[in-house]
């Protein structure tokens, strides 16, 4: 079976005092190939960490992984990952750090070149090919970080809050470049984003996280995603369903930090 | 006391006549639109007039107070009173009579020919010998030095028959008093002879401080005699090769163990204690272990300074594999990197940064190091001259030791500097 599979995902941390925090509590998802889903949440509630089960940085205390019906057990170049920000290697050439991949891979420049040169194409840094990282701006480094998950072909790409450091307008530009992408390529997008506008743009499925322990509350099919592929994103917000959802979903979190920060209250 | 209060009075007159000349600098670019400057630290640039003046001055102190020939000898400080000097001293003899005798003396400083061999003293002036029972004297001091007279031992009457000296230049004297005139002092000795102390006047005298242009006459000598059966040449290098030799060596060990403390447990656990306990123990206090363990030949230099550079260059490499940011490993594996050319590709390069500067900050130790170690015992090298220099009281040599140590550690901070910059381009700019 092709897809991605999180089955009772659990995760426990044990504290250094004694005592232990539930960051996930039995997540089950699963996710067709080609999808593009996005997880909303408040703080704390383990989206960064179910991302790193997912990617094999963390090892769950209980449940599995599978990927198109195998289980993960550590990173791999299948599932690539885009941080939010500082994981380009600065010394480096943008070109450097877009071939990295099929480099590691031991494929010669011959075999890479081509595939390289589209994808900064395609994110716009052709005429950036031969500058440093630090030459860059911070939509330009998270640009080349997008080519660089891209070059190396992975099955599914892994968002940390990638557009979280960007400013408005780069941010919005961004987001069409992912939609963009994920078309183009057809990949298994996951992306862990705190706004909820980008999770209702760039999420053909939503799914809302409550903390404590970190766990699935909610989850939305959404139409924005398709639409957005082709329109320009601001016309996609002005839809009433967006602003409807948008509502909800925001409402939704409101209540759970206002339940949190209760629950803190009480506890001293 | 007066070197400095001069210091500070050129300081301040420099600044207010700069500024009143000149003007302040001019800043340049975005700098120059900065309101806020105080406070602001990057908006702070050397005044490179200041430097020039700075340098200037200590040349100046240097030359003024030692009555350099670099400079017009109204602007050297006063020295001691060259030349002939006189004096009388009036002898009592026992039945009460007094005559009155004059001591002419001549203040002289020792001049060197060309090889730098002292010549002989001056001969004393001639004088007549006078009239009385009290002869005329005369006699030779040299500068900065002192004589304990014996006037009446040419006298007709001597201190046997019963005389004593009862005044100086018309003023009364007895045993422990001090007079001073126009060239210095004289006092009474507790037996009844004049003790004559020059004024020394404000200029060091060479065995302290030589005038500049001796010291680059100096150098000029050993530039082409060599000094000890060795060239300059030889002696700088011996300091240079011992110190590149230990510190490559320091750095070939202790790069790959900062890397191994840095990557698993157990040579962390394993190296901790050692590099911890030997981290803050100078290499100084290594000097004596060495020389009894290897010898004072280049062994024992090579390993002082091999040490000297080894936990330096651990700790650099440690922290460089703990600067690593997180993100970067992980994005490194998500690419499918094997551990090796995570290491090769990430860890590496990461941690240049924190390796060149521990490589900087190692050159230096063991520049201080190599000087200290050949001062205690070495055949050739900087520290050796400075240190056989000062036995033989050549304060040029020792001065010329200090100039030259100080330039070629400059010299090694520029290098280490350029070759950061050049391969390290990203350095505090991520």
């Amino acid at each position: 079976m092709t897809g991605l599979a999180i089955r009772n995902v659990s995760m426990r941390f044990d504290l250094p005092g004694g005592g232990a925090v539930q960051a996930l509590e039995n997540v089950s998802l699963d996710i067709k190939q080609g999808e593009i889903l996005s997880v909303l949440g408040p703080s704390g509630c383990g989206k960064t960490t179910l991302l790193n089960i997912v990617a094999g940085f963390l090892a769950p205390t209980e449940g599995v992984i599978e990927l198109n019906g195998h289980e993960v057990h550590g990173p791999d170049a299948e599932r690539g990952m885009v941080f939010q920000k500082g994981a380009l290697f600065e010394w480096m050439s943008v070109r450097e750090n877009v071939s990295f991949g099929p480099r590691m891979k031991g494929q010669r420049a011959a075999q890479y070149a081509e595939n390289v040169d589209h994808l900064l194409d395609v994110v716009g840094l052709q005429d950036f090919k031969e500058k440093a990282i630090y030459e860059l701006s911070g939509g330009m480094q998270q640009r080349v970080a997008l080519a660089r998950c891209l070059a190396n072909d992975p099955d599914v790409i892994l968002m940390d809050e990638p557009l979280g450091a960007l400013d408005a307008l780069t941010r919005e530009k961004m987001q069409s470049l992912v939609l963009k992408l994920w078309k183009e390529t057809g990949k298994t997008i996951i992306l862990i984003t705190h706004s909820v506008e980008e999770a209702l743009l760039l999420g053909e499925r939503l799914i809302v996280m409550a903390p404590r322990p970190g766990r699935i509350h909610k989850e939305y099919n959404l139409p924005f995603a398709d639409e957005g592929v082709d329109a320009d994103l601001r016309e996609v917000k002005k839809n009433p369903k967006f602003a409807e959802v948008r509502e909800e979903i925001l409402g939704m979190i409101w209540d759970m930090e206002e339940e949190i920060m209760g629950r803190t209250e009480a506890a001293q | 006391m007066i070197p400095l209060l001069i210091y500070v009075g050129i300081f301040v007159v420099a600044f207010f006549a700069v500024r009143a000349v000149a003007g302040g600098i001019a800043r340049t670019g975005f700098s120059s639109l900065k309101t806020v400057t105080f406070g602001d630290e990057s908006a702070v640039t050397p005044d490179r007039r200041a430097s020039v003046i700075s340098i200037l001055t200590l040349f100046f102190l240097w030359a003024t107070f030692t009555g350099s020939a670099l400079i017009p000898s109204f602007l050297h400080m006063p020295g001691p009173p060259l030349g002939l000097h006189t004096f009388e001293h009036t002898v009592q003899n026992a039945e009460g009579e007094t005559d009155t005798a004059t001591v002419t003396f001549l203040l002289f400083e020792t001049e060197q020919d060309a090889e730098g061999n002292d010549l002989p003293d001056p001969e004393p002036p001639v004088v007549e010998p006078g009239d009385g029972f009290a002869l005329n004297d005369s006699l030779i001091i040299e500068a900065y030095g002192s004589e304990l007279a014996r006037l009446q031992d040419n006298d007709e009457l001597t201190r046997d028959d019963g005389t004593t000296i009862v005044a100086v230049n018309g003023q009364p004297i007895s045993p422990g008093d001090r007079l001073d005139f126009g060239f210095g002092t004289i006092s009474m000795s507790t037996r009844g002879s004049l003790n004559i102390l020059p004024d020394q006047g404000w200029q060091m005298e060479p065995i302290w401080l030589p005038a500049p242009e001796s010291v680059a006459v100096r150098f000029w000598d050993i530039l082409w005699n060599g000094f000890r059966n060795f060239s300059l040449a030889e002696h700088l290098g011996y300091s240079l090769f011992r110190v590149v030799v230990g510190f490559v060596l320091g750095a070939l060990v202790g790069i790959p163990l900062g890397y191994a403390m840095g990557l698993s447990n157990w040579f962390r656990g394993w190296f901790d204690p050692i590099v911890e306990f030997m981290r803050p123990v100078p290499p100084l206090a290594l000097i004596p272990l060495v020389i009894i363990w290897a010898g004072i030949g280049e062994t024992g230099k090579i390993v002082l300074l091999f040490l000297a550079a080894l936990w330096i260059m651990a700790i650099a490499a440690r922290a460089g594999v703990s600067g690593v940011n997180i993100s970067k490993v992980h994005a490194a594996y998500s690419l499918g990197a094997s551990k090796w050319q995570i290491m090769r590709h990430v860890i590496m390069p990461n941690s240049l940064p924190e390796i060149f500067t521990g490589a900087r900050v190692a050159m230096g130790v063991c520049w201080g190091t190599v000087v200290a170690a050949e001062l205690v015992a070495a055949e050739q090298g900087a520290g050796m001259m400075i240190m056989v220099a000062s036995r033989f009281q050549n304060t040029d040599i020792v001065i010329l030791g200090i100039i030259l140590i100080g330039i070629i550690g400059f010299g090694i901070d520029i290098l280490m500097r350029w070759a950061e910059r050049i391969l390290v381009p990203w350095k505090g700019r991520s």
